[in-house]
């Protein structure tokens, strides 16, 4: 084995450190506007997919512009304040006092001439976040669809929290018992009551997940019981 | 020497059975329980570590005579590492469904035992292209192993196959319910063992003398 002297190691260390670096962020440089497309893309898509519109990559952006009206910021009063509801990053809201938080809100109009309502969830799963779109009927109440979806949640289990069936569940649910008392959706381990508006079926075996959903509902859309009365029609 | 002479083909076809990293060398069996529920993440996760041994074998291969041994295994982590963040940037920017899907273990790859044991064993010691060819080789050995077992657990635990229902909604109303086990880690192990099983039972020199 040839012998290497500690000058020869410590200069080859450094260059090879600086010849990594200056490749990754060269990389990262290149490949970010792709990337940051493909995050927009995928918000736009989701965004759709909660009032029910199903998009490709490829449409997304077109079908975004078509069937989101309107879209703006409020605080937990209800009062709109100023700010780009799709820059919004919800993550770093939640951060903040409940009272400096601004919340993003979509309107998405459908074929039918209905106006939903569609607000923004984050929340934590068994691993990670995870996080979705929920979108309201006029009555600010009945739930019209929703989506969700996670950063690492175990596949087969937790995961199914995309899936369709899991979705569905929620649709014509409601979260006020009444016109002004929130309750949220809630999620029962073995089932929900058949016929029960504020209750939905637990995933049998990720019961962390499920409850992260149901936890995520709770807080996020807490924040907009004010909002949400207010605008009800 | 040719490029695929009969030597390079070797390098190509025994990770393959009789030198497979999982089966037989032992190697990586920790992703090979985590990624292995669904058969598309399986098969992703198999080819991404394709491309990290045999692209890092040949960047090793290629520096091995200047790689002062004292700190070979730092300078092989940087390597790996390297091209693990490169395949994660890729994947987000050209699949990012599923770079999603895959999530932590793409990053995971850096910790893949088959990365560092085949630059160990092979890549310091061999020319770039032999070892390129023993990375890709080691690469394939490991997806099938994956794609195999991921195969078994996405059938029998979901009944679907790459997303898709393949068993008949008759079988489920026969009573059939799909078997909850699969989706847990250990019997993906158990899998993992009885393809060991069946491949010894083929192939009998590899069956330990005792």
């Amino acid at each position: 084995m040839k012998n290497f002297s500690n000058r020869y190691i410590y200069t080859f260390s450094v260059i090879m450190v600086v010849l990594v670096a200056l490749l990754l962020s060269f990389a990262a440089q290149l490949l970010k506007p792709f990337q940051d497309k493909n995050i927009e893309v995928e918000k736009k898509q989701n965004i759709l997919a909660s009032i029910r519109i199903t998009s490709t990559v490829a449409d997304a952006v077109q079908l975004y512009d078509k069937y989101i009206v309107d879209s703006y910021v409020v605080n937990n009063k209800g009062e709109k304040v100023e700010g780009v509801a799709f820059k919004v990053d919800v993550k770093a809201e939640q951060g903040k006092p409940a009272d400096k938080r601004v919340l993003p809100v979509f309107v998405g109009k459908l074929d039918n001439g209905t106006l939903t309502t569609v607000v923004p969830l984050r929340g934590k799963g068994l691993w990670g976040p995870i996080w979705g779109y929920i979108s309201f009927e006029p009555d600010m109440n009945t739930i019209y669809g929703a989506v969700f979806d996670h950063q690492g949640e175990t596949p087969g289990l937790g995961a199914e929290i995309t899936t369709d069936w899991y979705k569905e569940m929620y649709r014509e649910k409601k979260i006020f018992s009444d016109s002004v008392t929130f309750c949220s959706v809630t999620t029962y381990k073995g089932g929900a009551k058949k016929g029960d508006v504020h209750g939905v079926d637990a995933i049998s075996g990720s019961t962390i997940t499920s409850k992260g959903v149901e936890a995520m509902l709770q807080d996020c859309l807490e924040q907009y019981k004010q909002f949400f009365i207010t605008n009800k029609k | 020497m040719s490029l695929f002479s009969k030597k390079n083909i070797e390098l190509l076809k025994k990770p393959l059975n009789l030198d497979n990293p999982v089966t037989i060398q032992v190697l990586g069996i920790c992703s090979a329980l985590a990624v292995t529920v669904k058969l598309k993440p399986a098969l992703v996760m198999g080819l991404s570590v394709m491309v990290v041994t045999a692209f890092s074998n040949l960047v090793i291969s290629l520096m091995r005579n200047s790689i002062p041994p004292r700190i070979r295994i730092i300078v092989q982590l940087v390597v790996v590492a390297t091209m693990v963040i490169l395949v994660d940037q890729l994947l987000r920017a050209f699949v990012y469904d599923v770079s999603k899907q895959l999530s932590v273990y793409v990053g995971l790859i850096i910790t893949n035992c088959i990365i560092m044991g085949r630059l160990e064993a092979y890549a310091m010691a061999n020319k770039p292209w032999p070892s390129f060819l023993d990375g890709i080789g080691n690469g394939i050995g490991y997806a099938v192993i994956l794609v195999a077992v991921a195969f078994m657990r996405e059938l029998f635990g979901s009944g679907t196959l790459f997303g898709y229902k393949v068993l008949p909604k008759a079988l489920f109303d026969a009573g059939y319910i799909n078997n909850g086990m699969m989706i847990m880690p250990t019997m993906a192990l158990i899998l993992v063992g009885v393809i060991i099983w069946i491949q010894k039972s083929y192939n009998k020199e590899l069956i330990d003398k005792d």
